[in-house]
């Protein structure tokens, strides 16, 4: 301990966006296969400027702008990763990405499987998602859930300092292609992280905040809303856990069995809208992993269920809120006696 | 070319009037879209928010040779055609603040301006979205027997997407009355047209879809006029789309945070020699048509516009949060 103690790393102050760049610049030191390419990524900066500074950096042959083709650069990055080359495309939100959903359904996803297991697609897709900033209904959707519904990609959702600075590595490393979803609200959040900070596993879920009566089930934009939904439960004498999915595919099935057999309840939060859903799946998980645990029926808070509106009360409306999921969770804890 | 200055007598008075009227409809749009930068700083207006200063010659001019039944089709950079194709300036600017007195019942806000009555079919954010639904709306024409047509704004981005080429390929041969207006600011927000596209001569590309296509000065407002009503000529004479490339410059940034890294302020300010309004003032005091006085009332009843709009936006109302999902679908059950 006391060796460990010595090389205690330090820490150092970060917001997201930094601690995702630096992931970028780590991967194209690391990797000479490495390279990123989508729209404005170079010259611009990044749309959200994640990329700032790296065409300065690695050069336009590793940063490359393309132009606004989302179904050729993300088609061409499944090409290039079959090539041997170990793309990180950046789409600029999951909006755009349906220009690409054939490229990632029925190619980056199907080819190994049916190539008989000959061709693997390492490739790593990156896109913003979510709503919270007033783009209305063509630039505030979170499709993640879709994405978590085809077998063949991986889907992961950082929603910390931690895994915006380490998931990529790992994704990068894996032999399949990985999708990587950034809530558009997360960028700026601001916090400490290890100076010596790398790749964290893509397996397995978090628990955020270890609890006993309910568990709150999120991911990505919403587990900021949970935390503080526990904080205000807390202040209720109600002690949530928080659990963190971190992975949306392959889901981390026994974490959540885990954690809802030991609060015996359930609230789900999720960005997404519930018909068909991502906490559609996980509710159906629990009901096949813990039913008999249960102590109520598992609950969803979920957006409601219309394309997202401009005005902000409408917006705030339409998302899961922290109110609502403290409401939820006292409903659902009140149901025990 | 409307030739000003060679008019006869009897021409005059209404030549005058729309030359005028063309000056005033650029001036609204600028004062209109200055009055949008200022309101989003004062907290007012939200999102993404894309200025047209610096292109208002082009929907005020090709805005001109549409009649009221066709159908226009634009971009998220769209408050300068709503505006000129006469979605009234209250419902934009309420429409911006996100007040249900707003063109879209405030739900749309900038990017998204709909308006049935001058058939404005929107304000779509996703690039190269539009041509599509173009297509569609000449289609229903043709199938109908309207004679039509459809005019589809686009940036120069939008030709990189697979959209644009499946939509003048299908227009062209089923021989449909869309007018492709690609506006060419040369930006495709940081992407300057030569770092996206191998070949740069838009109208080549038009052209090998067997798509009548010609480059327009977009900076002049009565050349992008004169283009667009020869354009609309063609195709209302039933010879298929016709493709023009206006040439123009964004002045501003590309939404409203942008630092602007992939140009330098030389080029902007060499850009802005050409300012179309500039270059009209110049042109209508040359043949006598504008003078300090008749700037002074233009601008003034501009401004009384724009502040009427602004004191409308202001007095308008939230859309209750019972009404969240309504429009998800119909109301009627059949059409
Ligand atoms: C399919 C798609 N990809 C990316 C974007 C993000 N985006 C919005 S505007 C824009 C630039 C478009 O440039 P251009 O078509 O030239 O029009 P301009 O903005 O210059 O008027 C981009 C990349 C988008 N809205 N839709």
């Amino acid at each position: 301990m006391s060796a460990q103690e010595q090389t205690r790393p330090q820490t150092i102050h970060t917001t997201y966006r930094e601690a995702m760049r630096e992931a970028i610049r780590d991967a194209l030191i690391r990797d000479p296969r490495v390279f990123l390419m989508g729209e404005d990524v170079g010259r611009y900066g990044g749309c959200f400027a994640v990329s700032k500074g790296l065409l300065e950096e690695f050069g336009p042959e590793r940063i490359r702008d393309t132009p606004l083709s989302e179904s050729a650069f993300v088609g061409a990055g499944i090409g290039a990763a079959m090539g041997g080359m170990r793309p990180i495309v950046e789409i600029m939100t999951v909006n755009f990405s349906l220009l690409a959903l054939d490229q990632i359904v029925n190619n980056a996803a199907t080819i190994l499987h049916m190539s008989g297991g000959q061709f693997n697609i390492p490739l790593v897709i990156r896109m913003t998602t979510g709503a919270g900033r007033q783009l209305a209904a063509q630039h505030s959707h979170s499709l993640e859930g879709w994405y978590a519904h085809i077998p063949g990609i991986k889907v992961l959702a950082p929603a910390t300092l931690e895994d915006a600075r380490g998931m990529l590595w790992t994704a990068l490393e894996d032999p399949d292609p990985v999708l990587i979803f950034e809530h558009g609200s997360l960028y700026n959040m601001e916090g400490e992280l290890a100076a010596d900070a790398g790749a964290v596993d893509i397996e397995h879920a978090a628990i955020r905040r270890p609890g006993s009566d309910l568990s709150l089930i999120t991911y990505g934009g919403t587990l900021g809303k949970a935390m503080q939904a526990a904080l205000e439960l807390a202040a209720a004498g109600i002690d949530a856990e928080v659990l963190d999915l971190r992975t949306l595919r392959p889901l981390d099935n026994d974490a959540i069995v885990d954690s809802v057999t030991r609060t015996h309840r359930a609230v789900i939060i999720d960005e997404g809208w519930r018909s068909g859903s991502i906490s559609a799946e996980i509710s159906a998980r629990i009901m096949e992993g813990t039913f008999y645990e249960l102590d109520a029926p598992v609950q969803r808070v979920c957006s409601a269920e219309a394309p997202m509106p401009y005005p902000k009360h409408l917006e705030e409306a339409a998302l899961p809120q922290v109110s609502v999921i403290v409401e939820t969770a006292r409903a659902l804890v009140g149901k025990r006696d | 070319m409307t030739a000003i200055t060679s008019i006869t007598a009897a021409q005059a008075q209404p030549q005058r009037e729309h030359a005028l009227d063309l000056f005033r409809q650029m001036v609204l749009i600028r004062r209109f879209e200055e009055k949008c930068a200022e309101l989003y700083r004062a907290g007012k207006i939200h999102g993404f928010v894309h200025l047209y200063i610096g292109e208002e010659a082009i929907a005020a001019g090709a805005m001109q040779a549409l009649a009221p039944d066709d159908a226009v089709v634009a971009t998220y950079r769209e408050h300068g055609h709503a505006l000129v194709r006469g979605v009234p300036a209250p419902a934009v600017m309420a429409e911006l603040y996100g007040k249900q007195e707003g063109c879209s019942r405030g739900r749309g806000g900038s990017m998204h301006l709909f308006d049935a009555a001058t058939r404005f079919y929107g304000g779509n954010a996703i690039v190269g979205g539009g041509l599509p639904l173009a297509v569609g709306l000449a289609l229903a024409d043709r199938l109908a027997r309207r004679p039509r047509v459809t005019a589809c704004f686009f940036g120069e981005g939008a030709v990189a997407e697979g959209e644009f080429h499946e939509c003048l390929n299908l227009s062209a041969l089923w021989k449909l009355p869309v007018l492709f207006f690609c506006e060419n600011n040369l930006y495709a927000m940081g992407t300057a047209l030569g770092r996206s596209e191998s070949e740069t001569d838009l109208c080549l590309k038009a052209s090998s879809y067997e798509i009548p296509a010609w480059p327009v000065d977009g900076m002049d407002v009565e050349a992008c006029e004169d283009a667009a009503r020869r354009a609309a000529a063609e195709v209302r004479g039933g010879g298929g789309p016709v493709f023009l490339e206006f040439r123009t410059y964004r002045f501003r940034a590309h939404s409203m945070f942008d630092p602007q890294l992939y140009r330098t302020k030389q080029e902007i300010d060499e850009w802005k020699k050409r300012d179309p309004i500039l270059i009209y003032d110049g042109r209508l005091r040359e043949s006598g048509l504008l003078d300090d006085d008749r700037l002074k009332r233009i601008e003034d009843g501009v401004a009384a516009e724009v502040q009427k709009a602004v004191d409308f936006a202001e007095a308008g109302t939230w859309e209750p949060v019972e009404d969240l999902t309504r429009f998800v679908y119909s109301e009627r059950t059949r059409t």
